[in-house]
């Protein structure tokens, strides 16, 4: 009898630790609010749990996810990064438009060098100036495709060469290499933000500037390395695009930032800084993404994600501003 | 008058006006040299051409700035032009050019109160909330018109036409649009409103500090509520004009608009922290945005190229804005 008994209680004692990572992660509840609906609703459960199916959403999800990745940062140290969507296009253009003179790796190299460097005077820019980051990468969005549009003369590349497209194509054991990438770099930054000195600094910066300056944080250094690493992440991602596609377009990343915003304040990340976290940011990008694709199942016309996707921004307002008087005292210890 | 000897001098008197009037200095000093350095610049048909240009971008920015000064941001004007340009477009052939617009006039105002009453009276940040609305919107355009572009079928009989095509005056070659009139028309309408009135004041008033304004007595909420409503009328403005000209509309056609006309705005001098700004600086900046462009054009850059020019001059601008106002060039 005591022994099943315990059992019991032990499997309280874990839903109650299940439960209360929800409570902290409520996007991850969403998650599987929508993988309940998805996989039970008869239109949609033949296709929608389906391995297949599944690695699909992983793999649309690679896009938006290694942006939303560095933007975690960025956005837990306080600011915001508008130019990102630019930044994609500029670093496909690159890395599609110099392979036939460089080769493919240096080329992609050249592209990711493009968004590093641009993403480095983003926040070379904000910290120096003191112009709020806002502002930087607004004037940052127009300028960028502006350049993309003056290099691309507004052409689309194509990639003469296989190997690009064959290994946008590409799978790992079953599942797609993008989608491995991107998994890659969010366990990898998980860990940096968490474990890491940066890390805890960068929450430090956007939590109380003042006082991580008095405590002896160097902002800058924080600031700069937060927005290279979104301008080298942004560029990442607009290479793994291209190859997926076997092209670049000079319109590419358009609303991108939108996407990108939304998936990490769904994910919980504070637009005031200092709070977020990448487990978050994760399951932001997820629930978008399996909403998109279980809508199409459903054939949804797919302008109704966007009116959802806004509509879900601004509820998370709601629930953010009804929990975060018990939050603060939480997050902070 | 002041004693002479008490009287500031020439260069703190200089550098007043460059502290206040910095942006007017520097149109004045742009003027001058494009006029100088491109021969087809200072004519006036060459002038009212950027003026009739900007007038649709300036309409929609004259609103914003409203939003702006009382401390908010409004994002979703680009993707509620798309919807009001479509709407009115579309059913001008319906029901008719009046019913249309009024049509259409409500639908911009019921998503300015939507934008007020989130960001107004629940106090909801107001970049993700217009973010929010921005992709809301362009999702409604979109189940709107089934993703169909739409235009207007008989462009030649209908008085709908004056609003975008109309000329006022046409006088020894120099033609008055009514698409400039009306931008100046609301400029002068909405500059009163802004700096004569008690609304106006209270608008400064609750963008410099909310809370301060709400110890004196100020109804905050109801007063950001109207800013967003009066954004979302220039928008509407804005459409009629759009729509009129092109005589038709894609469902994407207001996309990025929000960010030049926040460029707009910025280039002007107001800030985006609110409390300060005015209707003057909002058209003086968007017609340096103008003339920017315009000027780049005729010395035969690429089109593109005033993104990039842009770009370094909004960085500029409100950087030497912050300096002036911390009294040193770097922060840190």
């Amino acid at each position: 009898m005591s022994a099943p008994a315990a059992t019991t209680e032990r499997n309280a004692g874990g839903a109650r630790t299940f439960l209360r990572a929800l409570a902290r992660q409520p996007i991850w509840a969403v998650l599987i609010v929508e993988l309940l609906f998805f996989g039970l609703m008869p239109q949609t459960r033949e296709v929608f749990l389906s391995t297949g199916n599944l690695l699909n959403i992983l793999l649309q999800s690679t896009f938006i996810g290694i942006v939303a990745l560095g933007m975690t940062y960025v956005m837990i140290n306080g600011e915001i990064d508008l130019s990102i969507g630019p930044i994609m296009a500029l670093a496909a253009s690159l890395s599609v438009g110099l392979q036939m003179d460089l080769g493919l790796i240096p080329a992609a190299l050249v592209g990711l060098l493009a968004g590093i460097g641009l993403g480095f005077f983003n926040g070379l820019v904000t910290f120096k100036t003191g112009v709020d980051s806002f502002i930087v990468t607004l004037g940052a969005m127009l300028g960028i495709r502006g350049l993309v549009f003056v290099y691309t003369q507004q052409d689309s590349f194509f990639s003469m060469n296989f190997a690009y497209s064959d290994f946008g194509l590409s799978s790992v054991g079953g599942v797609p290499t993008l989608a491995v990438i991107f998994l890659a770099l969010a366990v990898i930054l998980h860990l940096v933000l968490t474990q890491t000195r940066h890390g805890r600094d960068t929450y430090a910066v956007g939590g109380n500037r003042d006082a991580a300056l008095n405590a002896g944080v160097r902002i800058g250094r924080h600031v700069l390395i937060n927005f290279s690493m979104l301008g080298g992440l942004a560029a990442l991602s607009g290479i793994l695009l291209s190859t997926q596609m076997g092209a670049s377009t000079p319109n590419m990343g358009t609303v991108y930032e939108l996407w990108v915003i939304t998936a990490v304040v769904l994910g919980g990340t504070k637009l005031t800084g200092g709070h977020g976290s990448i487990v978050g940011t994760v399951g932001g990008v997820l629930a978008i993404q399996m909403l998109r694709n279980g809508m199409n199942l459903l054939q949804v016309q797919a302008y109704w994600v966007q009116v959802i996707i806004g509509v879900m921004l601004i509820a998370v307002l709601f629930v953010d501003k009804r929990t975060s008087v018990s939050g603060q005292g939480r997050v902070r210890t | 008058m002041q004693h002479a000897s008490s009287s500031p001098t020439w260069r703190e008197r200089a550098a007043g006006i460059l502290r206040d009037q910095g942006i007017l200095v520097a149109f004045v000093l742009l003027m001058v040299v494009m006029s100088l350095s491109i021969d087809r610049f200072a004519t006036s048909e060459n002038i009212l051409a950027v003026i009739r240009q900007v007038s649709i971008l300036g309409t929609i920015a004259l609103g914003v700035t409203f939003v702006v000064i009382g401390g908010n941001l409004d994002l979703s004007v680009g993707s509620m032009l798309s919807l009001t340009t479509v709407m009115v477009v579309d059913l001008h052939d319906k029901i008719g050019p009046g019913p249309a617009i009024a049509v259409t006039l409500v639908v911009a105002l019921l998503a300015g109160a939507v934008n007020g009453t989130l960001v107004g009276i629940f106090r909801l940040n107001s970049l993700i909330v217009t973010l929010g609305m921005l992709s809301v919107l362009q999702g409604a355009t979109l189940l709107y018109s089934g993703g169909k572009n739409v235009d207007i079928v008989n462009q030649d009989e209908t008085w709908f036409a004056v609003f975008g095509r109309g000329r006022l005056i046409s006088a020894g070659g120099i033609d008055i649009n009514v698409p400039v009139v009306l931008f100046l028309g609301l400029a002068v309408i909405l500059g009163i409103v802004l700096h004569r009135t008690s609304f106006g004041r209270k608008v400064f008033a609750v963008g410099g500090n909310r809370v301060a304004a709400a110890y004196s007595g100020l109804r905050s909420s109801r007063i950001v509520f109207m800013t967003y409503l009066i954004s979302a009328f220039s928008v509407f403005a804005g459409a009629v004009i759009l729509g009129s000209r092109v005589m038709g509309s894609q469902n994407t056609v207001g996309q990025t608009w929000e960010l030049q006309v926040l460029a707009g705005i910025i280039l002007g001098g107001t800030s985006l922290l609110g409390g300060s700004g005015s209707i003057f600086k909002t058209v003086i900046g968007v017609l340096i945005f103008g003339f920017i462009n315009n000027g780049l054009l005729l010395l035969g850059f690429p089109f593109y190229a005033q993104w990039i020019v842009t770009w370094i001059v909004i960085i500029l601008v409100v950087w030497l804005d912050v300096a002036a106002k911390r009294g040193k060039l770097w922060a840190a």
